[in-house]
């Protein structure tokens, strides 16, 4: 039992932080806007070059073969630059999903692809309603009736649904299955589109983490600067005691968030439960913290020129991302009322009760 | 990271549990803070506990204890609550001041004054407050008079848990008479027993007399019963706070059983409820959970060589508010139920929800108000400014 990070994890992470200090600042976001673009191909290369795009994937089919653990806390950091282009949903959920079906011949060439950096993916999955990014993927895979398919756009109809937030690129995707979309039936795709929703909900609530610090950071520093009554207003009580609550909030989704990661490959009912667990309890802080933002700002919180609105947008977005608030209560629910409870179950797995 | 338990993990929760099974009373022990009878049929637990060295699991086996880690202790605490063990007593002493007495006590005073605590023999009681100083605890005026090798205390300490019927209490006074604040204070022990010393029980909302006045009028203690030295009482104080508020006082078992008892008291009575309160339900557990998963994140980092800080005042925040929240979702589970006494002939399952509600709500009081913890997590935590 050690509940920590190694320094490998943490140094992979801090790299990452860095580079996205470096070439994802809100002024970037905001000449990007003022560009019409939702995605910088300057930042996206840097980030390629940093080879992460097959960390999920296992080593012997080309990958770097990390664990969610292990891609966490940069899932967390993407959340905190508020990062346009699909690191965590390429990298995360779609190239992991792409190389369970490897079998497959298109799906082997695409992965090869996709593991150099050439090109995206993207995943049309039940649990989202809408698909992000499909336009510049290469590929999407469409879940239709439990199997999957591997759509290209070009021959798709790609239809956007613009989102509040200018980073967001969303589409439904129409097309004509048959064979020679099909790369896996319903029952080679249960298990790993489990996974996908899995991971996808993990690293939607990771980034939300992210998300809900940096509101917090934004009205910090703003508490310092703004005077009032001739003092910093964040010498005041009242504005004290409203961050340190969106804080505290941060602390305690922080690790149930890094637990749901450890335990992500069990893949069983506990696992699943913690990982609605962390999306809930990401979603709130994420919540908290802008709302409480917001409200530090006073006048200039509800104005587009401070940069909260950003972080505001994007966590109402993963909010509902990977499944909204009733669909993971439920899951959670699913352990609460049918597993046993207390304190010797805290970090349980199916196989022991089995 | 590796959230499993190893071998010997495992077997020292087998080896917790069949001893509590064997040992804990059948009967739950009437209370300690409303007669001597129950104060003594804990103190008698305690001893049970002390004699196969299970008081306090985490202190040096030449103090009665196990020299075990933290890791192991959260094990001994789940399965002690798991149990349904009686309350400690001496959480004063065991949990506050044991910590903090093996820190800066010097060896004479270790031995002296940490065996008898880890056996019952000496149960203690926490004199900080004063009716002028709650919050601002640094306003502290009770007096420690220097004369000879003994020092003459006085003043008016008030809010003192357990000091009705324990035998010693560990105070905060002032060595310095031209201190100001925080600045010239020192920790002192005292027995309750001393001449001079006067305790006045103060009832409380639920009619008990878990807290105390304590009237101090020229007694007289050793210098030994100095822990640290003078004028360092501020520090001192506030490391035994970071444990208190940080780890010990409240470990998560406590919560993740009444969460247990939550969801079960639900599925009674699930046909009956509004369904919000399913929702209230599995929100605490979440929360009970999210609490012990921060305590083995915290645990893992102490035993690696780190030191606690200003997230122990988030802690606090954090089991203070849900334990009023678990609460009340049984109290609205319990209906017009819920304002019986257990005494009464249609109480049923009403169980210990109402006692529990209102010990909860002074959980964001004691061990320094929440207020006062949003202000250390403001300014030491997140760097805000002080007022």
């Amino acid at each position: 039992m050690d509940f920590r990070f190694s320094e490998e994890q943490t140094m992979t992470a801090d790299v990452v932080r860095e580079l996205l200090t470096d070439v994802c600042q809100p002024a970037d976001l905001r000449r990007l806007m003022g560009e019409g673009a939702a995605r910088d191909e300057a930042r996206w290369a840097k980030i390629v070059e940093m080879g992460l795009a097959g960390a999920l994937v296992a080593e012997d089919q080309g990958g770097l073969g990390l664990k969610a653990i292990d891609f966490v806390q940069i899932a967390e950091a993407c959340g905190h630059a508020g990062l346009p282009e699909p690191l965590v949903e390429n990298a995360g959920v779609a190239l992991p999903l792409l190389a369970d079906f490897s079998g497959n011949s298109r799906a082997a060439a695409l992965l090869e692809r996709a593991l150099a950096g050439e090109v995206t993916v993207t995943v049309a999955h039940p649990a989202n309603p809408f698909v992000a990014d499909a336009d510049t993927a290469e590929a999407v895979l469409v879940v239709r009736d439990g199997a999957v398919h591997l759509v290209e756009p070009a021959k798709a109809k790609i239809v956007a649904q613009p989102s509040v937030d200018p980073f967001r690129r969303l589409f439904t995707v129409e097309f004509e299955p048959g064979a020679e979309t099909l790369i896996a039936g319903t029952d080679e795709a249960a298990a790993p589109l489990a996974a996908a929703l899995d991971r996808g909900a993990l690293f939607a609530a990771a980034q939300m983490q992210g998300i809900a610090q940096r509101c917090v950071d934004l009205g910090v520093a703003y508490a310092k600067e703004r005077q009032q009554f001739g003092k910093p207003i964040g010498s005041y009580q009242a504005v004290k005691h409203h961050l340190a609550t969106a804080q505290v909030k941060i602390e305690f989704a922080r690790p149930v968030l890094h637990a749901a990661a450890a335990q992500l490959e069990q893949g069983d009912l506990y696992s699943r439960a913690r990982i609605s667990q962390a999306k809930l309890a990401c979603a709130d802080a994420a919540d908290v913290a802008a709302r409480t933002s917001i409200q530090v700002h006073g006048a200039m919180g509800y104005s587009w020129e401070v940069d909260v609105h950003f972080f505001l947008k994007r966590g109402i977005a993963l909010t509902n991302w990977w499944g909204g608030t009733a669909f993971h209560r439920e899951r959670v629910a699913a352990r609460v009322f049918a597993r046993p409870l207390g304190p010797e179950h805290t970090f349980a797995r199916e196989a022991e009760h089995a | 990271m590796d959230l499993n338990y190893t071998d010997e993990q495992k077997a020292f929760r087998q080896e917790v549990r069949s001893w509590l099974e064997k040992h804990v009373p059948e009967k739950p022990l009437p209370s300690f803070d409303a007669s001597r009878e129950g104060f003594e049929a804990h103190r008698a637990w305690e001893r049970v506990l002390a004699d196969s060295r299970w008081g306090m699991v985490t202190w040096p086996e030449s103090y009665g204890g196990r020299g075990l880690d933290l890791i192991q202790w959260l094990i001994f605490e789940e399965e002690y609550y798991r149990a349904g063990a009686p309350l400690r007593v001496n959480q004063n002493g065991i949990f506050l001041l044991g910590p903090t007495l093996m820190e800066y006590g010097t060896d004479e005073q270790k031995a002296r004054f940490l065996t008898s605590m880890a056996s019952g023999d000496e149960i203690w009681a926490q004199a900080w407050s004063e009716p002028q100083a709650g919050s601002d605890l640094a306003s502290v005026r009770a007096t420690a008079v220097l004369e000879g090798d003994e020092y003459v205390l006085k003043g008016h300490k008030i809010w003192s848990s357990r000091a009705v019927f324990a035998d010693w209490a560990f105070g905060l006074f002032r060595t310095d008479p031209a201190s100001q604040r925080h600045k010239g204070l020192s920790l002192i022990f005292f027995p309750l027993d001393a001449p001079g010393v006067r305790v006045q029980a103060i009832p409380q909302i639920d009619g008990e007399t878990g807290f105390a006045e304590i009237f101090l009028d020229d007694v007289r203690v050793p210098a030994f019963n100095r822990l640290g030295g003078e004028g360092e009482g501020w520090n001192i104080c506030m490391a035994t706070a970071g444990f208190e508020r940080g780890l010990m006082l409240r470990s998560p078992a406590r919560f993740q059983v009444a969460a247990r008892k939550l969801v079960e008291l639900f599925k009674a009575h699930e046909a009956e409820v509004e369904p919000t309160v399913r929702a209230a339900v599995l929100q605490s557990w979440m929360d009970a959970e999210a609490y012990a998963l921060s305590i083995y994140a915290t645990a893992s980092r102490l035993a690696a060589g780190g030191h606690i800080g200003a997230e122990a005042s988030t802690n606090k925040i954090f089991w203070s508010e849900m334990d009023i929240a678990m609460h009340k979702a049984a109290l609205s589970i319990l209906g017009a139920r819920a304002e019986l006494l257990r005494s009464s002939p249609e109480a049923g399952d009403i169980g210990r929800w109402l006692d529990g509600y209102f010990f909860s709500l002074a959980g964001p009081i004691y061990a320094g108000s929440n207020e006062i913890q949003r202000n250390i997590i403001a300014e030491r935590m997140l760097g805000l400014p002080r007022a």
